[in-house]
């Protein structure tokens, strides 16, 4: 358990339309068993009994599932480690000494609110063009009514598993939001139930994507590898087909 | 239908497939071009000036140049659209880029890369196909125009050369990125076919791009 | 003076007789009324969806960033439903039972009986929505078996039950947004209940990003901020969750029922540092295949691998041969901390037990215990570093869950007419202890079946009321309070940070509310934490402004009410001097130290009343009858 000391250089702003910078910190005696984010609760606490103002952040969960944190450490959404949340990177993972860069999701439809925090709505925005079947409660037929093969249901999983964090904008060179919008496209394409709204649904999606301007994707595959959930890009190629047949059908 | 023309979605798609049928035109380059040192000496001169006539007064071979034009405009030009689109998309960059970590170096400067080919593209077309339809270029013995030695002559230059073969190395990075991306694009990687794909992709962008840059190499090491 | 509303009739029929007879909102009427939904969790998101769908005006508010943040996200287990695909015998009546049993005879018979009711319907309504539910290969839906039952009833989304029941909840949510339906405010927190003549008619919520203060009207208020465990400071909970909407509402008049019921879930990772901020669980599932062991020798601080066989004490299935590692959650937890107290305690703190897989490893092979367990053995060894297949896991019981809440009777209303508590935030369910995979249905269930129906015999005696203006005194006055306290906070100049009087909080509260409690540690603790609040008011050091983003300010609001909620639960387990599921008196055991009921004195369900600040709180009882279930002692011998 050996102590850690480090050098953070965070980005710091103070509001939408503020400009911002990157500050230096130094911290010291860290404990390696850490996780980064309770780093960074110590030095916000270390802030505020210097009379500073802490760093802001977005967290919630802190155990990688309701995708609120959102940091680009040393140039990686969610730090260096794969298929993890930054609030389950812990800091063994770092070495006394080094200096680390802290930085916010970097696209302009993700606006930083203020320091580390940016807007996601666009995500919300994006779901609510079609990530959804139009079932009223009460009106369901009983569960089992229609099988669903055990490959598909997982399949449509693994695509359910987004958490909606942003790594994937964050880590594309494009600031594309293809990966979140295909999962979510993908889950209900394979399942019966998203049959009815299918071609609505990819083509309201897409072009509510298009709208908030992110990026268009050219396939780098740097969403996958960045994303705490690994989704596969594979849901990309689903929703390029999915949005051609929709449109060509009409 | 109008959302559909200005998504992003189908720009890609269309650079996609104008990128793949360029892939064939190059096979099909390539195949010509392999007559430069398949025979040699006087036979290789008949047979090689036979065939740049062939290629530039055929009816269905003008048909097909338009189309392969037509794809390197539109792949162009839809990607400075969409490029631009994306920068757009970040104002702000990030201090420190961690894209080495997570993609694959071509895959991040596919723009880079074909701004390169178009220049060597441009270069190309003034040495070659300038020459052969407005040049001052002479005849062969058969009375065909001597585009064969105008070839040579080119690669009697250890610039030109040198230029040539880079250019093909930038093709192949350009490939070994632009093949698979293209199949994802419009839909066909599937899980089924991903590694199929991948690997004649990656065996494309090694393959094509030698076999074109042989071509000079030993055209130079013959004037030698 | 509590009414429970409970309709008549025999229990498995009250449900269907309420609902034919419930009056009516016409839908022109509907679109009239304004009903403000707090917290957008799987109670609140499926309420809000429901009720838009019916045709009500809804707002909806939550602290996040957005709807889909909400902590039910974290759940991993399942979800139960009397659906009895796996054909073994199970029904609404053995889900009923299992639930009233598993909270040790302290919830109301109809609330329960109508959740085991409804159960199934949430299932259905899910499927539908699209929710990913685990699926066996000929397609049908795939059930699980969880502590504490017979039966095999939850279902389940590989570890993130939680997470597609909520993005499903979320889905319908957003449709509505779409549709206009619901109006959405993501980064708002409520800070305040306006009553207007003895009714609920409001809420002020401060928006995060701006710090504005804003009043919104409803014809009535619901409810669904979920739970408090963050009063210990270290819980399960998310970071952020917190009983400042209720406490709000319980000091405006909401009753605040068995507040001491909390759920310690006895396979966490442990404590590891002072500056931990959260808990994580590791799935109850585990116990199915792992064996719990602490050395034999106090202090024995050899590698667990090298400790023989023989000096390993399996305290559970040497304490309770029947059910072995698999009693419930609140017996395995205090048996952990019996064994830590007594010094068997393993790690670099003392406070943990060995959660041992060699054994399970040994018979059925790696593959089969990674196939089952691999994302949670991951989970483990991104957190601790150790690697769960060559070394025992460390464990160690933390606040999970808060059985209690704002009272609230049959048809989920509080006693503040019009404002209505759902999920978790209500007391209602699950009694003195909550079974594995029932939040879930819980919070379900009153979102999408129970409330959409109760709330219209209040609306609609409500039709002709026009929306009020919110420049009424009522909103003026409490958009002051609300302003006022945040600007005292901000003004305070003090020296400590907020985060250290949640620290100190949570201390006076594990350490004398927690997984035993007793009279003295009790009446200690009363002390304790009144001159904490004092200490708080006069020390704490908030910085920044109030007109921008100010996580430090929204988190000393919290934690103030956390500490006036800390010292009514001490109180409740005070007053509460039996033993009864997740509430273990210590005065109050069996011989042979297992916890002891005093169903004469104490069959009734505490709802506390607010009287000002400065005076004792009042306790009132509502006397819970059992007609369909006989009360009897729990035994896992």
């Amino acid at each position: 358990m050996a102590d850690l000391n480090l050098t953070l250089k965070i980005w710091r702003q103070d509001g939408p339309t503020e400009p911002g910078g990157f500050k230096t910190y130094d911290i010291s005696d860290l404990n390696t068993h850490m996780s980064f984010l309770e780093m960074l609760d110590v030095l916000n606490e270390n802030l505020v009994n210097s009379g500073d103002e802490p760093v802001a952040f977005d967290h919630d969960c802190r155990e990688g599932i309701c995708g609120m944190c959102s940091m680009v450490i040393n140039g990686r959404p969610h730090g260096p480690l794969e298929g993890t949340t930054t609030c389950q990177l812990h800091m063994r993972h770092f070495n006394d000494g080094d200096t680390v860069t802290i930085e916010p999701w970097r696209a302009k439809p993700f606006p930083v609110l203020k320091d580390l925090i940016v807007d996601r709505t666009p995500f919300d925005r994006i779901i609510q063009a079609g990530g959804f079947v139009s079932v009223n409660t009460g009106s369901a037929p009983d569960g089992n009514a229609i099988p669903i093969g055990k490959d598909i249901s997982d399949d449509a999983f693994d695509a359910a598993a987004c958490i909606g964090c942003g790594a994937c904008v964050a880590a594309c060179k494009n600031a594309s939001a293809n990966l979140f919008t295909a999962a979510k496209i993908s889950q209900l394409a394979l399942l019966p139930q998203g049959q009815t709204e299918r071609v609505e649904r990819v083509i309201g999606m897409v072009k509510q994507m298009d709208e908030e301007g992110f990026g268009h994707c050219t396939n780098t595959g740097a969403c996958e590898a960045e994303c705490p959930k690994e989704i596969s890009v594979d849901y990309i190629r689903k929703m390029n087909w999915e949005f051609h047949s929709a449109n060509v059908k009409g | 239908m109008n959302s559909y023309f200005s998504s992003t979605l189908f720009r890609k798609t269309l650079a996609a497939l104008s990128g793949l049928f360029l892939v064939i035109f190059l096979i099909g380059h390539l195949i010509g071009n392999l007559q430069l040192i398949l025979l040699s000496g006087e036979a290789a001169q008949k047979q090689f000036n036979e065939y740049a006539l062939f290629m530039t007064t055929n009816p269905a071979v003008k048909i097909l140049s338009i189309v392969t034009y037509t794809s390197i405009i539109l792949h162009i030009l839809l990607t400075i659209i969409l490029v631009l689109q994306s920068k757009q998309a970040r104002p702000i960059g990030y201090a420190v880029e961690g894209g080495g970590e997570n993609s694959a170096w071509a895959s991040r400067n596919m723009a880079l890369l074909g701004s390169l080919l178009l220049v060597f593209i441009i270069l190309h077309m003034k040495s070659f196909w300038y020459e052969m339809h407005w040049g001052a270029i002479g005849n062969d013995p058969s009375g065909n125009k001597d585009l064969y030695t105008v070839t040579v002559v080119a690669f009697q230059n250890i610039w030109y050369t040198a230029f040539y073969v880079f250019s093909m190395i930038i093709l192949g990075f350009h490939l070994s990125h632009g093949i698979g991306s293209g199949f994802q694009t419009i839909g066909l990687k599937t899980r089924k076919y991903l590694e199929p794909i991948e690997k004649t992709a990656i065996l494309f962008s090694i393959l094509i791009p030698s076999a074109f840059a042989s071509i000079p190499i030993i055209l130079y090491l013959q004037s030698l | 003076m509590l009414e429970s509303k409970i309709p008549q009739g025999p229990l498995a029929d009250k449900w269907t007789h309420y609902k034919s007879k419930v009056p009516l909102v016409s839908p022109a009427n509907k679109r009239r009324l304004d009903i403000i939904v707090i917290g957008t969790g799987l109670a609140g998101a499926s309420a809000a969806s429901s009720l838009a769908e019916m045709g009500y005006n809804v707002k909806t508010f939550c602290f996040q960033d957005s709807p889909r943040r909400a902590h039910s996200i974290a759940a991993q287990g399942g979800i139960n439903a009397a659906k009895n695909y796996q054909n073994d015998g199970d029904s609404v009546y053995r889900l009923f039972y299992d639930t009233i049993k598993g909270g040790d005879y302290r919830s109301r018979e109809s609330n329960v009986h109508r959740l085991a009711e409804v159960s199934s319907s949430i299932i259905d309504q899910c499927v539908a929505q699209g929710v990913p539910f685990a699926r066996e290969y000929g397609g049908t839906l795939d059930n699980r078996s969880f502590g504490g039952v017979q039966v095999s009833r939850t279902f389940y989304a590989r570890g993130q039950t939680g997470q597609q029941l909520l993005l499903g909840a979320y889905s319908a949510l957003s449709r509505q947004i779409a549709k206009g339906g619901v109006k959405m405010y993501n980064r708002h927190e409520m800070l305040d209940i306006v009553k207007i003549d003895g009714k609920a008619r409001g809420v002020i919520v401060r928006d995060l990003m701006t710090g504005k203060y804003e009043r919104h009207f409803g014809h009535a208020v619901v409810l669904a901020t979920g739970g408090y465990g963050n009063v210990f400071y270290l819980s399960t909970n998310a970071m952020a969750s917190n009983v400042t909407a209720i406490w709000k509402a319980h000091k405006k008049g909401a009753m605040f029922g068995n507040p001491c019921f909390t759920q310690i879930h006895p396979t966490c990772i442990p404590v590891s540092g002072d500056y931990q901020s959260k808990l994580t669980l590791m799935s109850e599932s585990l116990r199915n295949d792992g064996r719990i062991w602490v050395p034999k020798k106090k202090g024995d601080d050899r590698q667990p691998r090298d400790i023989p066989e023989d000096e390993r004490d399996y305290y559970l299935e040497r304490r309770y041969p029947a059910f072995g590692n698999l009693v419930p959650r609140d017996v395995a937890s205090r048996a952990a901390k019996e064994r830590c107290d007594e010094g068997f305690g393993v790690g670099p703190t003392k406070l943990a037990v060995y959660l041992d897989f060699k054994d399970a490893i040994k018979r059925l092979g790696q593959d089969v215990v990674s196939a089952r367990y691999g994302n949670l053995f991951e989970m483990y060894e991104k957190i601790t570093g150790d690697n769960p297949y060559s070394t025992p896991m460390r464990i160690y019981p933390a606040v999970h869950y808060t059985m209690g809440g704002l009272w609230v009777d049959y048809n989920l209303m509080t006693t503040v007419p019009g404002l209505y508590a759902i999920g978790e935030c209500n007391f209602s369910d699950h009694g003195a202890n909550r079974l594995g995979a029932s939040a879930l249905m819980q919070g379900l269930a009153d979102g999408y079946f129970v409330l959409p129906y109760t709330i219209g015999e209040y609306l609609s005696n409500d039709i002709r009321t026009p929306a009020i203006s919110t420049d009424h005194e009522a909103f003026e006055k409490a958009e002051k309070e609300s302003k006022n306290r945040n600007d005292r906070l901000l003004n305070n100049n003090g020296s400590r940070s907020v985060e250290s009087f949640h620290r100190d909080l949570g201390h006076i509260m594990w350490d004398n509310c927690g997984m035993a409690r007793n009279i003295a540690g009790l009446t200690k603790a009363i002390g304790e934490i009144q001159s904490l609040k004092k200490e708080f008011w006069d020390k704490v050091r908030v910085p920044g402004r109030d007109n921008v983003l100010n996580p430090e300010l929204e988190k000393a609001g919290r934690v103030a009410d956390f500490i006036e909620l800390g010292e009514l639960m001490v109180r409740d387990a005070l007053d509460r001097s039996e033993s009864c599921g997740g509430h273990f008196r210590e005065e109050s055991q069996t011989d042979e130290g297992e916890a002891k009921r005093d169903d004469e004195n104490f069959t009734f369900a505490s709802a506390w009343d607010y009287q000002g600040e400065g005076t004792d709180p009042v306790r009132n009882k509502e006397k819970l009858e059992f007609e369909a279930v006989q009360l009897t002692q729990r035994s896992y011998k």
